[in-house]
């Protein structure tokens, strides 16, 4: 019997106005609130909603065997619920269905796990908290941002509990084995990883509306025989949930694709769909995955360099988490929000300087004319932060003073 | 006297500090009953037109027509716009252009008035410096004739400033027989290192001052770089120190954001304004002095380098960029600003410490700098000396009374360099010229 593992991520980053020198001080707005909600609202009708009222009905009309799993993100959380929150409506009664799981993940789809335990502790506890406030289940399983992924990193998640983690089943750590078994952790060997198929997941993600490709149109009919022939135990596609309406446009004939994939699985014989925490189990571990290295899902290269690969993606970096322990003795929920969104990785995405094979990817999520303006766009709010956070420190030291002496 | 002037910017439409200038001289120009016609590409409209007639270069059409207009300043009871009537050729190569003008000058008869229909087309520059730009300079000279033809018998002298205009003065003087005087207000020794000039700007320039009857060189560094350098006959170049404008709605200081005292470099991010040296200096002040931040205010080809260094050197927190600011940015930057510094590779004058001194903001200037030959109360370094900078910087910040010093004797020193004294001296530059050609 073969797996296949359907998993989604959602996110939307809150992108940053324009916010100039002069600013800095003055001005403690710094998000983009018309095009934030804009592309909310924008990505919902074209994207969440559809797909959502969608996949419900497919799993009404498969009588549960058809599964899948989510991660949403915080920030995107956050943005449902001011611009659009009749998509976490429809999120719940995909969840109410049993056949849906939601993994954990960091809050703000932050680079947290690459900078330190502490950070990233926080970050997953607060994804954790607001998965369980809004869709009533608690995640077992982990993926981190952008499947960022090593050994260490596994060995955290592990600690916190979780017992399955997502990964990129990148060619440079897999070597000749194969993505479609069970592995696990090097450091903790009760965690289990899965490895995404980036061949299968790309096929629709990417490649799926490209009339130069030799497999266009791709069918439900040929994807299904595609996966019936790939050898394995589990057969992992994870891919951006935008993928369904926003990069590949309804026109593209995406939804109906989709409409027809459980069909054309389960028809097969021998298949059966499975959430991330079901698909972990199906089998024993067919060996330790042994990844010292970052790794992520990014680019051809499958490393962290799309975020921290340069000396301006490196500076803001360091700049934003030596701010850590100031918000964190402030205990102030209006600081933290802004802390919180300060960390989408998305603001380090716009810095990259590497345009080569992948510049198309890069500059389509990206709103900046260039990676310089992107920099100091963001280390001018990051100052106006620090300068709010300072003032802030400074009168809660002054009333602590006076109520000593009082 | 009248002089007609060719210009490649004017205010508030400028890339630089040429227009800044042209703007200060006319008026002074005016107020030394000089009349200016002002000729530059692509006049935009709402240029400031009291002290100036700005001909459009772009826009000269097959018009005639002449309006009087009652002058906000007393100075001038009427001033006239003169719209051109002009034929121009739509399109023209450097090298046609010269057939053209040979002909021009053998037979007397202009070419470009034996295809009728492409007269009523209008003759468009593209108007900012572009690829092109040695085209433009060539065509722009064509308009230049024109411009001079029509407006024959009313002006006594022909002005041009800097490279990009010198073809057209040229060409004017050809068609008008009228003395020119050429403006250099920077060098191709000023815009890259010296081994390294654009040698058909060289050219150009050389052309230029060679053909005319007077040089004006906007301080004794660019006079000693004209006479050296290109082999201009030392008595044809006389030195005429820029002067600073100020606008008279003044003092509303815009309010300060920071309490973090401000050291600010306005300017092009290029070689020539030696960018990187601050950023040096910054780090240098960073590590002694934490309540201080630097502002780097304009564009240029260097500025995504020094984004790289500057993040390179971990100050990227208190090392903030603006952009190119215009118009009221640039005086607010001024009003915000501790400290400037103008850290020049090659300066061959600099107006902006004028104008930061004018803002009651003491100055740090380069030595490589024509302004430092007109200012006592700027602090002077090379610009190589990146701990002296540092050392000026801290001391600006650490000790107020200096601060006050410089500001106070700093602000007296600049309210009298006046752009009615340079212009007596251009006007009288003017003299010499016309007397000599009669």
């Amino acid at each position: 019997m073969k797996t296949v593992n359907l998993y989604f991520q959602v996110h939307q980053p809150w992108r940053l106005k324009v916010y100039r020198f002069f600013n800095i001080g003055k001005d403690h707005n710094y998000l983009d609130d018309f095009t934030n909600r804009a592309i909310m609202q924008k990505v919902a009708r074209q994207c969440y909603l559809p797909m959502n009222a969608m996949l419900l009905k497919l799993i009404e009309e498969q009588k549960g065997a058809f599964k899948c799993s989510f991660s949403v993100t915080g920030s995107a959380i956050e943005q449902f619920r001011q611009y659009a929150p009749e998509v976490l409506d429809s999120f719940r009664a995909l969840a109410k269905t049993g056949c849906v799981e939601f993994l954990a993940e960091t809050y703000s789809h932050s680079l947290a796990s690459l900078s330190s335990k502490e950070d990233f502790v926080e970050q997953v506890k607060l994804h954790v908290k607001t998965i369980k406030k809004e869709f009533g289940v608690k995640p077992v399983a982990f993926r981190n941002t952008e499947l960022i992924y090593s050994d260490a990193i596994g060995e955290m998640v592990s600690e916190l509990g979780f017992k399955t983690i997502l990964a990129e089943g990148a060619k440079h750590v897999m070597g000749w084995k194969s993505p479609n078994y069970i592995y696990t952790n090097a450091i903790d060997n009760r965690l289990r990883v899965l490895l995404r198929n980036y061949k299968l997941s790309d096929d629709i993600a990417f490649r799926f509306s490209n009339q130069g490709w030799e497999e266009y149109p791709l069918t439900a009919d040929k994807f299904a025989q595609w996966v019936a022939e790939d050898a394995g135990d589990v057969i992992n596609l994870f891919m951006d949930y935008e993928t369904f309406g926003e990069h590949q446009k309804a026109d593209t004939g995406i939804f109906d694709f989709v409409r027809a994939l459980p069909a054309a699985i389960l028809s097969k014989g021998d298949m059966q769909f499975a959430t991330v925490s079901e698909a972990a189990q199906v089998s024993q571990p067919v060996g330790v995955l042994h990844c010292p290295h970052v790794m992520s899902w990014a680019d051809e290269e499958r490393d962290v360099t799309a975020w921290l690969g340069n000396e301006l993606q490196n500076e803001a970096f360091g700049k934003l988490y030596g701010l850590k322990d100031k918000v964190k003795a402030l205990k102030n929920e209006d600081f933290e929000y802004v802390w919180n969104f300060m960390q989408t990785s998305d603001h380090f995405y716009y810095m990259a300087t590497k345009w080569l094979s992948d510049g198309d990817v890069h500059s389509y999520f990206n709103p900046y004319g260039s990676s310089y303006e992107a920099f100091i766009n963001y280390m001018n709010v990051l100052s106006d932060f620090e300068i709010e956070i300072d003032k802030a420190l400074a009168a809660k030291r002054s009333r602590k003073k006076d109520t000593a002496s009082a | 006297m009248r002089v007609l002037m060719f210009g490649w910017e004017f205010p508030p439409h400028i890339a630089g500090g040429l227009g800044t200038a042209c703007y200060g001289m006319t008026r002074g120009l005016a107020r030394n009953d000089v009349e200016v016609i002002f000729v530059m590409p692509r006049a935009s409209g709402d240029e400031d037109q009291r002290f100036v007639k700005v001909v459009n270069a772009s826009d000269v059409e097959a018009r005639y027509s002449e309006s009087k207009i009652e002058g906000a300043d007393d100075l001038w009871k009427k001033i006239s716009f003169i719209h051109i009537d002009s034929n121009m050729v739509p399109y023209i190569s450097p090298e046609e252009f010269e057939t053209y003008r040979e002909e021009y000058e053998r037979t007397g008869r202009k070419i470009w008035e034996k295809e009728g229909d492409v007269w009523t087309q209008r003759y468009t520059f593209s108007g900012k410096y572009g690829a092109n730009l040695m085209e433009e300079v060539a065509r722009y000279a064509v308009v230049a004739a024109e411009v001079a033809k029509q407006l024959e018998g009313q002006f006594d002298v022909i002005h041009a400033h800097d490279w990009l205009t010198y073809f057209a003065g040229i060409a004017a003087k050809r068609v008008s027989g009228k003395p020119l005087v050429v403006h250099m207000h920077a060098t191709s020794f000023d815009r890259s290192s010296s081994d390294n000039i654009d040698t058909r700007v060289y050219a150009i320039e050389r052309a230029g001052m060679a053909a005319a009857d007077r040089v004006i060189a906007v301080s004794n560094l660019t006079r000693n770089i004209v006479i050296e350098k290109y082999n201009i006959p030392a008595e044809k170049v006389v030195t005429v120190h820029n002067a600073v404008r100020f606008a008279e709605k003044d003092n509303e200081l815009p309010e300060r954001g920071v309490d973090d005292k401000i050291i600010t470099f306005l300017g092009r991010i290029t070689f020539q304004k030696g960018p990187d040296y601050f950023v040096e200096a910054a780090a240098k002040v960073l590590k002694r002095v934490p309540n201080v931040r630097f502002v780097m205010a304009g564009s240029g080809d260097m500025m995504n380098h020094v984004i790289r260094r500057v993040a390179r050197l971990g100050i990227a927190d208190r090392f903030h960029f603006t952009g190119f600011l215009k118009g009221d940015d640039v005086h607010k930057m001024f009003q915000l600003s501790d400290v400037y510094i103008m850290p020049s590779v090659s300066e061959p004058f600099g107006i902006s410490p004028l104008e930061a001194m004018r803002a009651n903001v003491p100055s740090i200037i380069s030595k490589q700098s024509g302004v430092a030959e007109v200012l006592d109360y700027a602090v002077k370094v090379d610009y190589w000396d990146v701990d002296a900078m540092a050392d000026a910087i801290y001391g600006f910040v650490k000790y107020p009374a200096l601060a006050k010093m410089f500001s106070s004797k700093g602000l007296e020193e600049v309210t009298g360099l006046k752009w009615n004294n340079a212009a007596a001296k251009i006007k009288a530059v003017y003299e010499d010229a016309i007397n000599e050609c009669k």
